[in-house]
C-alpha cells in the first residue's frame, strides 16, 4: 500500500555525538538474530494515513454515531467528552506504573477514592481495580475463591462451581479455566430462574462456589438470591455475583447487602468508560473483608497524608494481568460519579429501568414477537425478546432482521449468548442515555421489521441495502480452511482456490 | 463504615428533589412521568418490585454531591497535576511498559468517537473498525513472521497465560519450561492462568551472558513438555541469541516454541517465526499507545497458520471474507470466526473466558505501524539501540557501577549493578528523584542473585542531554558518602 519511499512518521533520531560514540550498534546483534528482510508494512505519508483511518472510523457505528439501543448486556451509554480530555493530560497519559509514589499522588488519590466509592456502591469492604475487563474481573474473583479454599485446605474437596445457565458465559468459563467442574442449573420455563430444589441437590461439600449474574441478561431480577446465598453458605461455598448489569440497580440495592462474597463491576458499562471497540475495559473486583487478603497486588492505601501501593500481601493471588489495571477507565469512572453524585446514580438506574420497561410496553403488540419468562413482571436494564413466532410464520429469523435493521441507520442489536434457550432472541438495552424520542423511533423500527417480514419478506432476505457493504460470504467464519486472519493468509488461500 | 440515611424511604421519595442531568435525557420530570404512565406505574420504585424489600436501600449512597463539568475538570486537572509525566521528569523505567513517543495521528484516530464508543457491532455497521483491526493483525503478522494473528488481548502477561494453555491443548502435555529470567509479574499471571493444570518450571541462565542454559533445558525437557517459552529481548534486556537452537530442542521433543517480544525490536531483530517460534506473544503498548499508568498495555498473539493451531486460539478471531455478490466483489470482515471455540457459544467448554480486551489499542497500533512503514520501524529500532548503548557506555565509564551485567547484545533495557557503590538501588533512586530523574526498576527483590541491580530503559524519547544528566547525577551519587 502506498508508494515506495513514502513515510508518515520520522522518529526522533539519535544525536550525532551519540552515533559517533557507539558506532554501528547493529553489528552487535548476533548475525542470525538480525532482521534480514524488512516487514511489508505500508509506505504512506502522514495525511494519507490519517485519511485512510478517518474513513474507516466513518464506517464504524459507536454510541456517538446514533441510535444504539439494541446492544443488550453491553450497557451502551454516553461517555462524557470531558473525561477524555482528562485522560489525554500528559500527567496521566505519559506516566509509568512503576514511578515513585511521590510523583503519582494525584492518580493514586483518584484510584483510592474510586475504590472507596465502589465499596459504598456495591456494599463490599475492599476493592481492587486490577481487572482488565468484566470477564477478567470475574476470573480474578475465581482465582481468589480458589485461593480461599486452598488457604482453608479444602481445595481438593471443593471441585465444583454451580452456575445458572442464564448467567453470563464468562462465569462458567472462568471456573473451568481455574480447573473447576461446572454444574449448570437450567432456568425454570415460567420464571427464568433456577429451581431452588435443583440448587439444593447440586450444593454439597464439593461446592466451591455459586456464580450468579443478577439481574440476568434477560433483565429478570432473581428474587431467590437470599435463598441461594443461604444454601451455598451452609455447605461452605462462596457466592460470586456478576454485576455487569449493575446499571439498573445503582443506589437501589447492593451485592454486599444481598450476601455476595465477591462481585465485579464493569467500568466500561455501568460507569461510562467508553467500550473502545471491545476494550480496554475495566472490571474492579469487590470483596467482603474476609477475602481482602487474597486481592491482587498492589492495593492503594492512604495513611492520612500520602497514598501508597502496598505490595506486601503474603496471601495475595499475585497478579492476573500486568501492573495496576486499566487506569484510564478508573479516571473516567471517577469523573462520571463526581458528575452524578448519589442522586444522579439513582436517577441513572431508574431511568435505565423506565426506558427498558417503556420499550417492553411499546413493542408488546408487535406481531411475531414475544417476551418469554416472568410474565407480568417488570424487567431491569434489558429484556430478551423472541422472534420465534415470526420465524415460524415467515421463515425469517432474528439474524435476518438484524441485517435489515442497519438499513434504518441504527446499530444492529444483540441477539443472545448461547445456548439460545430463548429462541430467535433479540436483547435490546436502552440505558439512561437514550431519549424518549429515540426510544420511540427504535420501537417503530421493531414494528416495521415485523411488518416487512410478513408483507415484504424479500426486502429482509436481501438486506442490508444501505450498509457500507452488501451481504458477506459466511464460509470463512465456519470453515477453518477458509478462515484468513491476515492478508498473507488470505493471499495463500486465494492461491489455492 | 458508618452511613447516615439522609432521607427516609417512608416518604417514598428518595429523590426528594428531581435531578435533571445532562447525561440523562429522560430525567426531565415531565418526560419521566409520562413514561411511567405509559408503563402503567406511578413511581419508579414500583419497577423494582422483584427485589426483596429487605435488600432495597433505605438511604442514599454516601457519595459527594453532583458537580458541574467545569468543577470536574478543574478539580481533576489539579489532582492530576500532582503527577509528574515523562515530559517533566525523564524516566528510565520500562519492565513491560515503555516510554515511546505517540504520534498525534494515533491519538486523533483512537480518539474518534466512532471507534472509541463502538462495542460488539457486526460486519455491516462496523466494517471500518474490523478493517482497521484486520490491518493490525496483518501488520503484526509481518513483524513476527507468522500468518495467524488474533484480535488484541489484555496484555503480554495474560496472553502468555493463554499461550501456554493453548500449547497444552495442542500437544496434550502439561509441562511448561520458562527462563529463570522471565518477568516475575508475567510468571505470576501465567501461574494464575494455569493453576494446578500445568506445571511451570524455570530453566537456568548463564550468569555471565544471561543466555538460557541450553544444557539445563535439555535436562529438564521431557515427553510431557508442552512448550518452551523464551522472551526476546529478555526481561533483563539482553537479546537471546539461541532462538533457533531453543526452538529445535523444543521441536525435537515434540514440544512447541513460544517467544515473547517487544514488537518495536522487530525492526532490527529477526522475526521469531523465522527461528522456529510456533506461537508468538508480546506487548503491543510500544506501538502507538500511551503508557496510561500501565493501562496502555495490549497483548499480541500470533501462531502458525495451520489448522491445529488456529483451532486452539483462545479469543476472538477476525477473518477477512468477501461479499456474496461477486459482480462487484468487496472485502468484508467478520469477528466471529470459528465461534464454537468461544465461551460465548460453548460456555465452560470454550477455550478461554476472555471478553472485552484491548481492541482500541489495536487500532492505534495499526495507525502507528502504517505511519512507520518498513523504513521507520528499522530506524526506530536502530535509534533505540544507539541511545541505550550510549547510556550503558556512559554509566559504565563512571566506575563502581557495572552495566550491563550480562555480556550480550541489548536492545532498549539493561541491568545496572550498584554493588560496587555500597548503595542500594532505592537510595540511588531517591537521590536521582531529587534531581528530577526517575531511575530504573529495582530488581533487588525479584532477582536477589543479581545483588543491588536495577533495570534501566532508554528509548528514542531520551535525549542526549537527559542521558548525560543521568550519568552526571549518578556519578555524584555513587562517589558521595557511603
Amino acid at each position: 500500500m502506498g508508494q515506495t519511499g513514502q513515510r508518515g512518521y520520522v522518529p526522533p533520531p539519535a544525536e550525532d555525538e551519540i552515533k559517533a560514540a557507539v558506532g554501528d550498534v547493529g553489528s552487535r546483534i548476533p548475525p542470525k538474530m538480525r532482521r534480514k528482510q524488512a516487514p511489508a508494512l505500508p509506505e504512506l505519508s502522514e495525511p494519507e494515513t490519517l485519511t485512510h483511518y478517518m474513513h474507516l472510523s466513518q464506517q464504524t457505528f459507536g454510541f456517538d454515531s446514533g441510535i444504539n439501543v439494541g446492544v443488550g448486556t453491553c450497557t451502551m451509554k454516553y461517555s462524557p467528552k470531558v473525561n477524555e480530555e482528562l485522560c489525554r493530560m500528559p500527567q496521566f497519559a505519559d506516566i509509568h506504573p512503576l514511578q515513585d509514589e511521590s510523583t503519582t499522588q494525584g492518580i493514586l488519590e483518584v484510584m483510592y477514592t474510586l475504590s472507596s466509592w465502589l465499596e459504598e456502591i456495591t456494599g463490599m469492604d475492599q476493592v481492587s481495580l486490577h481487572g482488565g475487563g468484566g470477564s477478567h474481573g470475574v476470573f480474578t474473583n475465581v482465582c481468589m475463591m480458589r485461593a480461599y479454599h486452598k488457604f482453608n485446605k479444602e481445595l481438593e474437596q471443593r471441585t465444583e462451581v454451580i452456575v445458572p445457565l442464564l448467567s453470563h458465559p464468562c462465569n462458567p468459563s472462568s471456573a473451568a479455566t481455574a480447573g473447576f467442574k461446572v454444574i449448570t442449573l437450567e432456568p425454570d420455563e415460567v420464571t427464568g430462574c433456577p429451581d431452588i430444589e435443583a440448587l439444593k441437590v447440586a450444593a454439597s461439600e464439593h461446592t466451591a462456589a455459586m456464580m450468579l449474574t443478577d439481574p440476568y441478561d434477560t433483565g429478570v431480577f432473581d428474587s431467590n438470591i437470599e435463598e441461594y446465598v443461604k444454601i451455598i453458605h451452609e455447605v461452605g461455598g462462596l457466592v460470586l455475583l456478576d454485576q455487569a448489569n449493575a446499571n439498573s440497580i445503582l443506589g437501589v440495592t447492593r451485592a454486599g447487602d444481598m450476601g455476595a462474597d465477591m462481585c465485579q463491576v464493569n467500568l466500561h458499562k455501568s460507569f461510562s468508560s467508553p467500550h473502545a471497540g471491545m476494550g480496554p475495559g475495566s472490571g474492579p473486583v469487590c470483596v467482603k473483608e474476609k477475602f481482602a487478603k487474597f486481592l491482587p497486588v498492589p492495593i492503594v492505601e492512604f495513611d492520612g497524608k500520602k497514598y501508597h501501593l502496598n505490595y506486601d500481601r503474603p496471601h495475595s493471588i499475585g497478579k492476573t494481568r500486568s501492573f495496576l489495571g486499566n487506569i484510564q477507565c478508573v479516571l473516567r469512572a471517577y469523573a462520571w460519579i463526581m458528575s452524578l453524585g448519589a442522586e444522579g446514580l439513582r436517577e441513572v438506574a431508574e431511568i435505565a429501568v423506565i426506558n427498558n420497561n417503556y420499550i417492553m410496553k411499546k413493542v408488546s403488540d408487535v406481531r411475531g414477537l414475544s417476551l418469554p419468562y416472568a410474565k407480568g413482571h417488570h424487567r431491569m436494564q434489558e429484556a430478551r425478546f423472541s422472534w420465534d413466532q415470526l420465524k415460524k410464520d415467515t421463515g425469517l429469523g432474528t439474524a435476518d432482521l438484524n441485517r435489515r435493521i442497519v438499513d434504518f441507520g441504527v446499530a444492529s442489536y444483540f441477539e443472545s449468548h448461547h445456548p439460545w434457550v430463548v429462541p430467535e432472541p433479540m436483547t435490546p438495552e436502552p440505558t439512561e442515555a437514550v431519549s424518549k424520542a429515540d426510544l420511540d423511533r427504535f420501537c417503530q423500527m421493531i414494528h416495521q421489521l415485523s411488518d416487512e417480514a410478513y408483507n415484504t419478506p424479500e426486502l429482509i432476505k436481501t438486506a442490508p441495502h444501505n450498509g457500507a457493504i452488501g451481504a458477506i460470504d459466511p464460509t470463512p467464519m465456519e470453515d477453518i480452511k477458509k478462515t484468513a486472519l491476515t492478508w498473507n493468509a488470505f493471499l495463500k488461500r486465494r492461491g489455492k482456490e | 463504615m458508618q452511613h447516615k440515611a439522609k432521607r427516609s424511604v417512608a416518604t417514598g421519595l428518595l429523590q426528594a428533589k428531581p435531578i435533571v442531568h445532562p447525561y440523562i435525557p429522560n430525567s426531565v420530570p415531565e418526560i419521566k412521568e409520562s413514561m411511567l404512565k405509559e408503563i402503567g406505574v406511578e413511581r419508579a420504585e414500583e419497577l423494582y418490585a422483584d427485589i426483596p424489600k429487605k435488600f432495597v436501600m433505605k438511604r442514599r449512597l454516601n457519595l459527594p454531591k453532583p458537580s458541574p463539568e467545569y468543577e470536574i475538570r478543574k478539580r481533576t486537572m489539579a489532582l492530576l497535576s500532582k503527577n509528574k509525566s515523562f515530559y517533566e521528569m525523564p524516566s528510565f523505567l520500562g519492565a513491560g511498559c515503555w516510554p515511546h513517543y505517540v504520534p498525534a495521528v494515533c491519538d486523533e484516530i483512537m480518539g474518534r468517537g466512532e471507534f472509541l464508543t463502538s462495542y460488539a457491532g457486526n460486519e455491516y455497521i462496523d466494517l471500518g473498525r474490523f478493517q482497521a483491526l484486520f490491518e493490525f493483525q496483518s501488520m503484526i503478522g509481518e513483524l513476527v513472521g507468522l500468518d495467524a494473528v488474533s484480535w488484541p488481548m489484555y496484555d503480554w502477561a495474560s496472553t502468555c497465560g493463554e499461550a501456554v494453555r493453548m500449547a497444552s491443548r495442542i500437544t496434550g502435555r502439561q509441562q511448561i519450561l520458562v527462563p529463570r529470567t522471565i518477568n516475575p509479574e508475567r510468571l505470576s499471571v501465567m501461574k494464575n492462568y494455569s493453576q494446578s493444570l500445568l506445571d511451570v518450571k524455570p530453566v537456568n541462565y548463564d550468569r555471565d551472558t544471561g543466555q538460557l542454559d541450553v544444557e539445563d533445558l535439555k535436562n529438564k525437557i521431557s515427553s510431557n513438555t508442552a512448550a518452551v517459552y523464551i522472551e526476546n529481548p529478555s526481561y533483563l534486556g539482553f537479546i537471546e541469541a539461541q532462538g533457533d537452537q531453543i526452538s529445535d530442542i523444543a521441536h525435537d521433543h515434540g514440544a512447541l516454541s513460544i517467544v515473547g517480544v517487544e514488537p518495536l525490536s522487530l525492526g532490527v531483530l529477526a522475526a521469531p517465526g523465522g527461528y522456529g517460534a510456533d506461537i508468538v506473544v508480546g506487548e503491543g503498548q510500544p506501538l502507538g499507545v500511551h503508557m496510561n499508568y500501565g493501562g496502555g498495555v495490549m497483548g499480541i498473539l500470533a501462531c502458525r497458520d495451520e489448522e491445529r493451531f488456529v483451532a486452539e486460539m483462545p479469543t476472538i478471531l477476525l477473518t477477512i471474507t468477501t461479499t456474496q455478490d461477486k459482480t462487484e466483489e468487496q472485502y468484508g470482515f467478520n469477528w466471529w470466526a470459528l465461534s464454537k471455540r468461544l465461551h460465548y457459544e460453548s460456555r465452560e467448554k470454550g477455550k478461554s473466558f476472555t471478553g472485552t480486551n484491548a481492541a482500541l489499542w489495536g487500532i492505534g497500533a495499526a495507525v502507528f505501524m502504517a505511519l512507520l512503514g518498513p523504513q521507520g520501524i528499522r530506524e526506530l529500532g536502530e535509534t533505540i539501540m544507539q541511545k541505550s548503548h550510549y547510556a550503558m557506555k556512559l554509566l559504565s565509564d563512571i566506575g563502581r557501577i557495572k552495566t550491563p551485567l550480562f555480556d550480550s547484545a541489548h536492545f532498549e533495557e539493561f541491568t545496572v549493578n550498584f554493588d560496587g557503590t555500597g548503595k542500594t538501588v532505592r537510595s540511588v533512586n531517591n537521590a536521582l528523584l531529587k534531581g528530577d530523574i526517575q531511575g530504573g526498576k529495582d530488581l533487588t527483590t525479584e532477582f536477589p542473585e543479581l545483588g543491588k541491580t536495577a533495570l534501566y530503559c532508554v528509548t528514542e524519547v531520551h535525549s542526549k542531554d537527559q542521558i548525560d544528566k543521568l550519568a552526571t547525577l549518578l556519578k555524584k551519587i555513587v562517589r558521595g558518602k557511603r
